[in-house]
């Protein structure tokens, strides 16, 4: 038994390190561009508020799977075609963009307005305000509704399979099938388990080192 | 003088909220702008801190032009530059004192000086440090907005306004959140900065605490500025009905 599980380790460790990726480079790109795109959810700009709405009611309103099939397998039917790697993380970023884009909008638009204006009288320009006074106020409050949705996305990196790419779960699904056995599947999910215990125990941290104000 | 504000009109969807409001602050005055609920105080320093920008009438802050009349059309605001050291001549105190609840109280008060005004931070805290002493919050220098009182906010959001050593206070209606006995306090507190020459410019329908500090006092009722006297005048010799009502509650 326990030869058989460390037989099967390898094969696990490199559909982890494809998960891993995918998880990673979404988180790297979809936070940095969700800060964007609330902002410019939030802009005075009224085409650029259309375009945004337009863009997150796709991304919330259809499936994740839609999204990634439809850059791999569709898209190259009117002649843009990627590989597999980066067709899913392209909907990857595209999708956890649009809900985080939203989460930090409302993180933003939950902050007092006397907020601006004691920075505006202080000569703050816009972008020191945004940068000193409204981002580190939006962080706190957004914490728990990111470690949610970071979460999420450990679990939708299954996804993947799709395109065939060889994450951690299809890594399991292959050796299940191949030896009929239900270890594999097991193993898969404890590494899910430990992926997800780690990050919640780091959100708690987290939290607690935003938990100095009220 | 510090501050001339001249012909001011303000008007929100329609509805003329400042009709033709002119008035001065000069070195070390205390003037307190009183008046009902809605009739236009909180506007007027809404404008003057160009967190409104008036339809017309001209501002004046120490010689600087805010905002000049052009008559028929709006008038024209200084420019970005200009307008930053148009703000380091003002201080304002919110209502609701509106203190960053992220940082704490020294924090609060160093963060304009060093990080606009590029004040070295060494220089920025001894200045806090003074102001704290003044108002008596010494031991609440690294404490957080909300652990405070009430009263200790207000002081730390009127250092907050004093650490870029602003010639005109504005303050909206800092008695509100105080019983009292606190009153007395920020009574003395306005009167030491206004022996220090800055001109202050006091929001308030407490009438008490009005004749307890102002040198003068202006009425307002809807948008317009219907009597404006020196305290003894205001407040002994009144003549207009509406405002003895006022003023006798
Ligand atoms: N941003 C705004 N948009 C629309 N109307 C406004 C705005 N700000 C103020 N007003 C209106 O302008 C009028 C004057 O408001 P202001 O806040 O100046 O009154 P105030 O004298 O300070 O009253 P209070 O004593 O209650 O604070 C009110 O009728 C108010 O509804
Ligand atoms: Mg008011």
């Amino acid at each position: 038994m326990i030869e058989y599980i460390l037989k099967l380790i390898p094969a696990m460790l490199s559909g982890l390190e494809i998960t891993l990726s995918i998880f990673s480079l979404t988180l790297l790109f979809s936070i940095p561009l969700g800060i964007l795109v609330a902002v410019g959810r939030l802009s005075k700009l009224k085409p650029l508020v259309k375009v945004i709405e337009f863009y997150i009611w796709v991304m919330r309103g259809t499936p994740l799977l839609l999204q990634i099939i439809f850059i791999y397998f569709g898209l190259p039917i009117i002649g843009i075609t990627f590989e597999r790697f980066p067709a899913a993380l392209i909907a990857f970023i595209l999708n956890y963009t649009a809900y985080f884009g939203e989460i930090f909008r409302g993180g933003i638009a939950s902050i007092d307005k006397g907020q601006y204006e004691a920075a505006k009288v202080l000569g703050f320009t816009s972008a020191q305000t945004f940068i000193r006074i409204i981002l580190p106020q939006m962080i706190k409050i957004v914490l728990p509704s990111v470690a949610n949705e970071v979460i999420t996305l450990v679990k939708d990196t299954a996804l993947v399979y799709v395109v065939g790419l060889g994450e951690l779960l299809r890594s399991g699904k292959i050796a299940s099938n191949r030896d009929a056995s239900l270890v594999p599947l097991v193993m898969v999910g404890v590494f899910y388990l430990a992926l997800t215990w780690v990050l919640t125990k780091l959100f708690q941290r987290i939290e607690k080192r935003y938990a100095y104000y009220q | 003088m510090l501050l001339k504000v001249e012909g001011l009109c303000k008007s929100f969807k329609g509805k003329q909220v400042l009709k033709n409001v002119g008035f001065a602050l000069h070195c070390g005055e205390i003037l307190a702008i009183i008046g009902r609920s809605g009739s236009g105080k909180t506007t007027i320093l809404r404008c003057i801190n160009n967190l409104v920008k008036c339809d017309r009438g001209t501002i004046i802050v120490d010689g600087t032009v805010l905002c000049k009349d052009q008559q028929e059309e709006k008038s024209v605001y200084a420019k970005p530059a200009e307008m930053l050291q148009i703000r380091k001549k003002l201080g304002m105190v919110f209502q609701s004192f509106n203190l960053f609840p992220h940082m704490s109280v020294l924090e609060n008060i160093i963060e304009a000086p060093v990080h606009v005004f590029g004040i070295a931070r060494p220089e920025a805290e001894e200045k806090a440090n003074a102001l704290l002493a003044m108002l008596d919050l010494q031991d609440k220098t690294s404490a957080y907005p909300f652990e405070l009182s009430g009263g200790q906010k207000q002081r730390v959001a009127i250092a907050r306004a004093c650490a870029l050593n602003p010639l005109v206070m504005c303050l909206d209606e800092p008695t509100s959140a105080l019983d009292p006995e606190l009153r007395e306090g920020i009574a003395v507190t306005i009167e030491k900065l206004a022996e220090q020459g800055m001109g202050i410019l006091l929001i308030t329908h407490d009438m008490a605490f009005a004749k307890r500090v102002a040198h003068r006092v202006i009425f307002m009722e809807a948008g317009q500025i219907i009597e404006e006297g020196s305290k003894e005048e205001f407040f002994d010799h009144v003549e207009n009905e509406k405002i003895k009502k006022f003023v006798i509650g």
